[in-house]
């Protein structure tokens, strides 16, 4: 056959015309690159994409990424599929140095300011020739704490020591810990958060402990360079990076595109320490003192309620600060300092719990900062159930009253609360779920 | 209760800065030291400032809140502090030494009651709010925690202790009373910070801001994380069972994330 190209003008009349049957058969034929009269290479650029049910070209560019193939059929096309992807894993075999970050655990969770020193250990790890490890001490009870995802290789983790569980305020315990850290792995770096929720504490007595002259509120670090803040926000002090660094929030961005393994670590001696300062534990404080944007456990009220009297024993009983939707303030039932949403208060509570309110975008707003929101309503499609991670679908006045009960038993008798019967609840909730 | 003669507190003061016009004053948390160091002792309580003795730097406003006198430790700007409050220290005998968290100017690192703590081998308690009582050679210290809250602590004397923004407003100072007031020197060798006079000091630059970037690998993602409404992943809903058991659910949660004790 001779290789002079030849047209077939009844193909292109049917390429043409996307309405022929066998249009979609012929075009696909084609896509590949074609030869064009003179003998160079063509792409066809309208050969993209396919036609949809009413004729009209659509172009997939997610490359393949969302389910549909591109180009090849209308039909079958799966909608973009929200699947887990598994992030790679990075191993550290046989470190040559550690890099020691001590995690805050606010509450058992790792706290964003902790992925953030997390993150700038791994910076520091990736920036030197040897290989190193980042391995975070977690002094205290750790829960839903994702270590292998925040970035740590090696986990120190110590919930006691000599039987004194490291809860509360033992900052005694917790120095002798870092320091049986310190002579078994002696970290090229201490990173802590600079946080009022016990790392500057912590870092700062380490430093005194170990002689070293620590960087604090340092917010931009590579391995030779430091700045840290100085005195009321208004200074800047470049300093030569020390071995202890008290770091601001958002020093770095925390790891996300890699798995970490957290291997465990057990500390070869325990040390024995006798502590000289004494917890007596916390301090009831009056709630409705508390300023709300800072107040971690709050109990709103919205349209919902219609018993106020009760509402506000409730949050009394159970030692919450009262919040409000802005309905409810606008009724004149709530003053208007105890708004919270978009024109009032944004919250940053750990607990919300939302009596009888919608969720309109506006009070979500609000409470976009809020770890745990559980809600109270009647009508189980508004958007606070999408929201909350626990709804009771039920009346208010009812719900607050059965709350009211049982804080009441509580007080009489805390230790004896029903503690099989919830659990039996959380199960059962999850199946309703 | 209080005051109480026979105690012997001592605060250490420096010289403050106004956050935004930078103008010297008394620095906010010394000052409430202060406050507290008088309200436990009274006029027998003692203030004392490592520092030039630059009255207007501060020292007045400490004096106007009506003590007779502060303890100077002669030093210059570039010295360190911490050996010559140690000295000093050693020589006296404090059953409480109050200080800032943090100080107004210069490094800010906070680390002097830690050193001196550490040198003593005194407790130290940090972020203090308020000192309840002293008894039996104990006291009760009331630590200001994070989110308005509260816990009480034991802590034997000697003691160093951080006074946080939480504690009792510092009175108003007058300017008859900081007249009157006098400073006592005492005769000190303040050794240079070395490690300081390398370091640079410039003017604060704006921290960038941390933009929200949705890592999406496809147009149609990071569409989707631009306008989707914040919500969670969907928690769990109790429609069934009666009031009871719901308001047993949540109880639970509340007792599990330690809200309600
Ligand atoms: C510019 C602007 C700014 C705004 N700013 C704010 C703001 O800052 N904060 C704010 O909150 N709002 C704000 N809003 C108002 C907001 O849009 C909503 O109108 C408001 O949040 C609704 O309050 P609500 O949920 O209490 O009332 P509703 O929307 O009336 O909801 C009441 C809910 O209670 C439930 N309910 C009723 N009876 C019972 C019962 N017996 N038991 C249990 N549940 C029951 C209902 O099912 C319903 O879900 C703003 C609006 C605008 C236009």
């Amino acid at each position: 056959m001779s290789d002079t190209p030849r047209r077939n003008p009844r193909m292109e009349w049917i390429l043409r015309n996307r309405l022929h049957p066998e249009h979609e058969m012929l075009a696909a034929a084609r896509n590949g690159p074609t030869r064009g009269p003179t003998g160079l290479l063509r792409k066809n650029p309208h050969a993209v994409g396919f036609i949809g049910p009413h004729g009209i070209r659509r172009i997939d560019r997610s490359a393949g990424l969302s389910g549909g193939a591109s180009g090849s059929s209308s039909g079958g096309r799966g909608r973009s599929t929200g699947a887990k992807v598994e992030l790679p894993l990075h191993r550290v075999d046989n470190p040559d140095f550690y890099v020691a970050v001590v995690v805050d655990l606010v509450a058992g969770r790792l706290s964003s300011h902790d992925r953030d020193i997390l993150g700038q250990a791994r910076l520091l790890v990736q920036g030197a020739e040897e290989q190193g490890a980042v391995v975070a001490v977690a002094l205290g009870e750790a829960r839903e704490a994702n270590f292998e995802l925040a970035g740590a290789d090696r986990l120190v983790s110590l919930t006691e020591l000599n039987g004194r569980p490291l809860s509360g305020y033992c900052p005694e315990h917790r120095l002798a810990v870092l320091e049986a850290v310190e002579s078994q792995l002696a970290p090229r770096f201490w990173l802590f958060p600079d946080s009022i929720h016990g790392g500057a504490d912590l870092g700062s007595r380490l430093s005194a402990r170990l002689g070293e002259r620590p960087a604090v509120h340092a917010w931009k670090v590579d391995a030779q360079q430091t700045v840290c803040r100085g005195g009321t926000q208004r200074t800047d002090w470049h300093r030569p990076t020390a071995r202890v660094l008290l770091l601001a929030e958002e020093c770095a961005l925390p790891v996300d595109e890699t798995r970490h393994e957290a291997k465990p670590i057990e500390l070869d001696t325990l040390p024995d320490v006798s502590a000289l300062i004494e917890d007596l534990g916390p301090v009831d404080v009056d709630p409705s003192k508390i300023a709300l944007g800072e107040a971690e456990f709050i109990l709103s009220a919205g349209n919902g309620i219609r018993d106020w009297d009760q509402f506000h024993a409730v949050a009394t009983a159970l030692g919450a600060t009262e919040g409000a939707s802005r309905v409810a303030v606008d009724d004149g039932h709530m003053p208007r300092g105890r708004q919270v949403g978009a024109t009032g208060t944004w919250v940053t509570a750990r607990v919300y719990v939302a009596v009888g309110i919608s969720g309109a975008i506006q009070h979500l707003q609000g409470i976009g900062q809020c770890d745990k929101v559980i809600a109270i309503n009647l009508d189980d499609s508004c958007d606070m159930i999408k929201r909350a991670d626990l709804s009771v679908i039920g009346d208010s006045q009812a719900i607050l009253g059965e709350l009211l009960r049982l804080a009441a038993a509580r007080q009489d008798n805390p230790d004896t609360a029903s503690d099989d019967a919830a659990t039996d609840m959380t199960e059962e909730a999850r199946h309703v779920a | 209760m209080w005051p109480d003669p026979d105690l012997k507190v001592a605060s250490l003061v420096s010289n403050g800065q106004h956050p935004k016009s930078g103008r010297s004053r008394r620095a906010s948390q010394d000052a409430r030291a202060v406050e507290l160091g008088l309200k436990m002792a009274g006029a027998a309580s003692r203030v004392i400032h490592v520092g030039d003795g630059d009255r207007e730097g501060g020292l007045d406003q400490y004096l106007g809140m009506g003590l007779p006198e502060i303890t100077l430790l002669n030093a210059d700007e570039q010295a360190d502090a911490v050996p010559v409050l140690l000295e000093y220290l050693k020589g006296a005998s404090f059953d409480i030494v109050l200080t800032g968290v943090h100080a107004e100017q210069g490094e800010a690192s906070g680390m002097v009651p830690y050193l001196l703590a550490e040198q003593l081998g005194w407790p130290l308690v940090s972020h203090i709010a308020d000192i309840r009582k002293v008894e039996g050679g104990r006291a009760e210290v009331l630590q200001a925690l994070p989110r308005g809250q509260r816990r009480l602590l034991r802590v034997p004397l000697p003691f160093i202790a951080t006074v946080d923004s939480a504690a009792a407003d510092a009175r108003q100072y007058a300017f008859g009373a900081a007249r009157r007031g006098r400073l006592v020197d005492a005769i000190t060798d303040a050794p240079v910070d070395q490690a300081r006079q390398e370091w640079t000091c410039a003017p604060a630059k704006p921290r960038p801001k941390r933009l929200h970037v949705a890592k999406a690998k496809s147009a149609a993602d990071r569409f989707k994380a631009a306008t989707a409404k914040p919500q969670g992943q969907g928690g769990s809903v109790i429609r069934e069972g009666t009031d009871q058991e719901k308001a047993t659910a949540i109880m639970e949660l509340l007792v599990s994330e330690g809200v309600v004790r």
